[in-house]
């Protein structure tokens, strides 16, 4: 139950990395908006080229936790639904698959600032 | 006592001018240490986040891929929850990216201007400003997600 906690830590860690190194590294001032839309449009590109599976069959929730695995799920779902049902699927298949982590984001978020007042 | 007296000292720089500064003195040793500090962070939230996938699997017999929905889930809720308390942002201060890109990040970047802009009401203030950095998440995503799936498509035929 715990062997799989390592490999999360180390390919999580890792993925966070590139996008420090992202922000750090480039002259550009990059904000987490534009690191967060570059991650989730990254996940989604190489879950369709088939490179993003094999992060998450190594580091689990290490590579489903960021938000590339955000767009790795969005671009699974895709292609799944264009699998099962063509070009309809093609269009349903990513939000579907995406559906509870969307859901669970509005809800969540929506109570949360509904609950709390901003400090200061 | 003596210590009331003494003020910070005064810089007369915006935070911009400060930060290229910073960076022009000393790129590297900074951008290490940031890395090393987002490998921590990042690594942490990802761990918490396989726990939590081990016992919805464990205790809860879900399937592995309804588990790994509910470990996000469940992180968005606790992101959501501890930038409602006021503690993400310190977390995003301490580890950089690390904080940012697991979904407890994407959780704080919904409700931090959420909050921020409660005064303007509950539809454009809390209601829209949900959306400020979700909504381009989404729109690229799913964007991206549809032509993935219509390319698919259109290698299969």
């Amino acid at each position: 139950m715990f062997a799989n906690i390592i490999p999360a830590f180390i390919v999580g860690g890792l993925i966070c990395v590139v996008g420090q190194l992202f922000m750090d590294l480039t002259k550009a001032n990059i904000q987490p908006a534009h690191v967060l839309v570059s991650f989730v449009t990254a996940g989604v590109v190489l879950g369709g080229l088939g490179l993003y599976e094999p992060l998450v069959r190594i580091g689990g929730a290490g590579a489903t936790i960021p938000l590339s695995g955000f767009g790795y799920t969005l671009a699974k779902g895709a292609m799944e639904g264009a699998q099962s049902s063509g070009l309809l699927g093609a269009f349903s298949g990513g939000v579907e698959a995406a559906a509870v982590g969307i859901a669970a984001a509005v809800i969540f978020g929506y109570l949360t600032a509904l609950v709390f007042n901003p400090k200061g | 006592m003596s210590n009331s007296n003494l003020r910070p000292p005064v810089i007369n720089l915006t935070p911009e001018e400060y930060k290229t500064m910073v960076q022009r003195i000393s790129p590297k040793p900074k951008a290490i240490k940031n890395a090393v500090l987002a490998f921590m962070v990042g690594g942490l939230i990802c761990s918490i986040g396989q726990i939590l996938i081990n016992i919805y699997i464990n205790y809860f017999g879900l399937s592995k891929v309804s588990a790994q929905t509910a470990g996000t889930a469940t992180l968005i809720l606790i992101g959501a929850l501890l930038t409602g308390l006021g503690v993400y942002d310190n977390i995003v201060r301490f580890g950089g990216a690390g904080g940012i890109v697991p979904v407890t990040g994407f959780a704080n970047s919904m409700v931090s201007p959420a909050l921020e802009y409660k005064r303007e009401g509950y539809v454009f203030g809390v209601g829209g400003k949900l959306f400020t950095v979700a909504g381009p998440i989404l729109v690229y995503g799913i964007a991206t997600s549809i032509l993935v799936g219509i390319i698919y498509v259109l290698l299969r035929l």
